[in-house]
């Protein structure tokens, strides 16, 4: 519910929701908290992405930040305890974004529940897709977590209407053909993404993959989007920062930029 | 259908899954249309060199003194391995359906050998991901890939190995789905390949079973295959699924499955998703896909085909593993006997045949799928001789 009522809230004041994006335990579990304090500064949603040795969806810069976190020894139960300090000192929604079989080994069941009493809000199943996920879905409505799913430039009409009927929270629009990774224009295939879906769904639409600037998302705003998901151009000021203060310093400044192009 | 019991399915990203299903629907349109089948038929046998024959391997069934073994002899048909009636298929496939460019993985380069090969013959521009530190154990494959025409990406990510060239696969594949087919090189991945491939990999147990009838009148009693993804395995296991032949799939024992250095996700793995579909895996115990190892490089990949899963659990097929040792031995062995170099994968199977032959009657007939060919592994055993692993 929190993640609804953001977006409502954000739309009553003129303003277009910024989701950004971070990975839990780079390079470890203690900075990835201070590094979402950064963030919370001018962030309207939280998405914390779980390593994983495999993540397909995920172009070079994600890759290296999950390879950083799990050369320093992440463990998946980390990320639980990530959520649960930030949830101290803030009311900020959060996603988990994850790969499937961190939460099948768990057991989806266990998994969804300890997400939910740290005070997880929704996840995204990067490789679930919602023909896979009957269980996740019925799962998740039950412990009342938001189920945010992918559509991409070539899903069709049946399957986007599928998609919209199996979202809560809002719809994640892939911008691009192709991984995560920043990218300086906005794709053709994002513009006509966010037109076709705009009549079809009744969800928030947000649009992501490669976006790292203001232009960028001042004219999704202007095509219509709701919101903008980023993610790799923080995963890497956090991979190339000189030390966590700088870090910190940068991922402020970042996440402020990015919210200002989305006031209307 | 898109499942074996529980295994199996199309776990990727939104991106792939249109393409998935669109391949879906038009395999499902060619896999009974003639004019399909019958180009096939024609490249399988003046291109690949099909049917391979089924050889009594006699000086070996004399040393051992148990049960006639039998050699399917797939390192006979056209690029020394098996691979080729799948890249051939999906290649003509690829072509009717009117995509410009084949892309694949490779671990040992036999695969993207078989799929230039393929490339080349229908004309397709043939990109192929391969680990870095497989370009540098297979050099040999590398230029004959390049002599072809074949472009070769190498893979940095990860472990830099077969694995993580599937993960660089797809991530083209979901860049480029417009005008590119990925042509997976197992029965491993998203739903229809782990069919597809298994249906035209079948041709393997089909010719098996017609020239056994003829040779011997009667069904082999056993047959063993070596299992990495397991697409030579499916394949000629198939054909005898409802039949009584015993059925048994070798995996990578590698250093020893007690020390955790092997490939053998389905006698040590757990159930998982990797590369699209749930199937047995090697993996930590927070799903984190594990490092593996063998001797032969086609079978050093964590996960396995969803169906050998589900044939395991049904226990229609039984597993085991061998160790890379024992395959070495047997490299020797069935060298020497035979003047036939099998590929160290293939010779998995080969060593737990022998096992299996000494203690079995003298009319029982045993069939080994002999995968592929060992002159890509000969640099691998005369490094084993040198450093004393085994002596000839």
């Amino acid at each position: 519910m929190r993640i609804s009522e953001k977006i409502s809230e954000s739309k009553e004041r003129n303003e277009g929701v910024l989701v950004s994006f971070i990975i839990a335990g780079d390079p470890d579990k203690e900075d990835t908290i201070e590094y979402l304090y950064a963030l919370d500064e001018s962030s309207d949603i939280i998405e914390l992405g779980i390593p994983f040795s495999d993540p397909v969806a995920d172009g070079r810069t994600i890759q290296e930040g999950y390879v950083r976190a799990l050369k320093n020894g992440f463990k998946v139960s980390d990320v639980f305890d990530i959520v649960k300090k930030f949830r101290e000192r803030s009311d900020t929604p959060i996603v988990l974004m994850t790969y499937y079989n961190i939460v099948y080994i768990r057991g989806l069941e266990k998994f969804l529940k300890e997400a939910k009493s740290v005070g997880v809000d929704g996840l995204i199943v990067v490789d679930l897709p919602v023909e896979e996920g009957k269980e996740y879905i019925k799962c998740c409505k039950n412990l009342d977590l938001d189920t945010i799913f992918l559509i991409a430039p070539n899903t069709s009409r049946d399957r986007i209407v599928d998609i919209d009927n199996s979202t809560t929270g809002f719809i994640y629009l892939i911008s691009l053909y192709g991984t995560t990774g920043v990218r300086n224009t906005v794709s053709n295939e994002a513009l006509e993404l966010l037109k076709r879906t705009k009549d079809i769904c009744r969800n928030p639409l947000f649009v992501g993959f490669g976006i790292s600037n203001q232009e960028q998302v001042a004219s999704l705003v202007k095509a219509g989007t709701d919101g903008v998901v980023v993610g790799s151009t923080f995963v890497d000021l956090i991979g190339s920062g000189k030390n966590k203060e700088d870090v910190i310093l940068k991922l402020k400044e970042k996440a402020k930029e990015l919210k200002s192009a989305l006031y209307l | 259908m898109r499942k074996f019991g529980e295994f199996g399915g199309i776990y990727v990203p939104e991106t792939l899954m249109e393409p998935l299903i669109e391949l879906e629907r038009f395999y499902n349109e060619i896999k009974e249309d003639k004019v399909f089948n019958k180009e096939l038929e024609y490249y399988y046998r003046y291109f690949a060199g099909r049917p391979t024959p089924l050889y009594l391997a006699k000086n070996l069934t004399e040393k051992i003194g148990g049960a006639k073994i039998y050699l399917k002899r797939e390192d006979l048909v056209h690029g020394g391995a098996h691979k080729l009636n799948n890249t051939i298929a999906q290649a003509l496939l690829a072509k009717k359906m009117g995509k410009k460019r084949i892309i694949a993985e490779t671990g040992a380069g036999q695969h993207g050998t078989a799929t230039v090969m393929a490339g080349s013959l229908f004309k397709l521009k043939t990109e192929i991901y391969m680990g870095e530190e497989d370009i540098q154990r297979q050099k040999m494959n590398v230029f004959r890939m390049e002599l072809m025409g074949g472009i070769i990406h190498p893979v940095n990510s990860g472990s830099k190995t077969l694995k993580d060239a599937v993960n660089e696969a797809l991530r083209d594949w979901a860049a480029n789905v417009r005008d590119t087919h990925y042509l997976i090189g197992s029965v491993i991945g998203p739903h229809p390949y782990p069919t597809m491939i298994r249906d035209f990999q079948s041709i393997i147990g089909r010719e098996t079973r017609e020239a056994i009838l003829k040779d011997e009148g009667c069904l082999p009693d056993k047959i063993v295959a070596c299992v990495g993804g397991g697409s030579n395995a499916i394949g000629i296991f198939h054909p005898f699924l409802n039949d009584k032949v015993e059925l048994i799939g070798v995996e990578a024992g590698g250093n020893g499955i007690d020390t955790g250095k092997h490939s053998a996700s389905l006698c040590a793995g757990k159930k998982g998703v990797l590369h699209g579909s749930l199937t047995y895996l090697l993996q930590d115990e927070d799903g984190q896909v594990t490092q593996t190892s063998s001797i032969a490089p086609g079978l050093d990949y964590p996960g396995v085909g969803p169906e050998h899963s589900f044939l395991k659990d049904e226990g229609r097929v039984k597993y085991t593993a061998v160790d890379d040792k024992k395959a070495l031995e047997a490299f020797l062995i069935l060298s020497k006997e035979e003047g036939i170099i099998p590929a160290l994968e293939s010779a998995h199977a080969v060593a737990f045949a022998i096992e299996l032959a000494k203690n079995m009657d003298k009319d029982e007939k045993i069939v080994v799928c002999l995968s592929g060919r060992g002159d890509k592994d000969v640099d691998i055993v005369k490094n084993s001789i040198d450093r004393g692993v085994i002596t000839i």
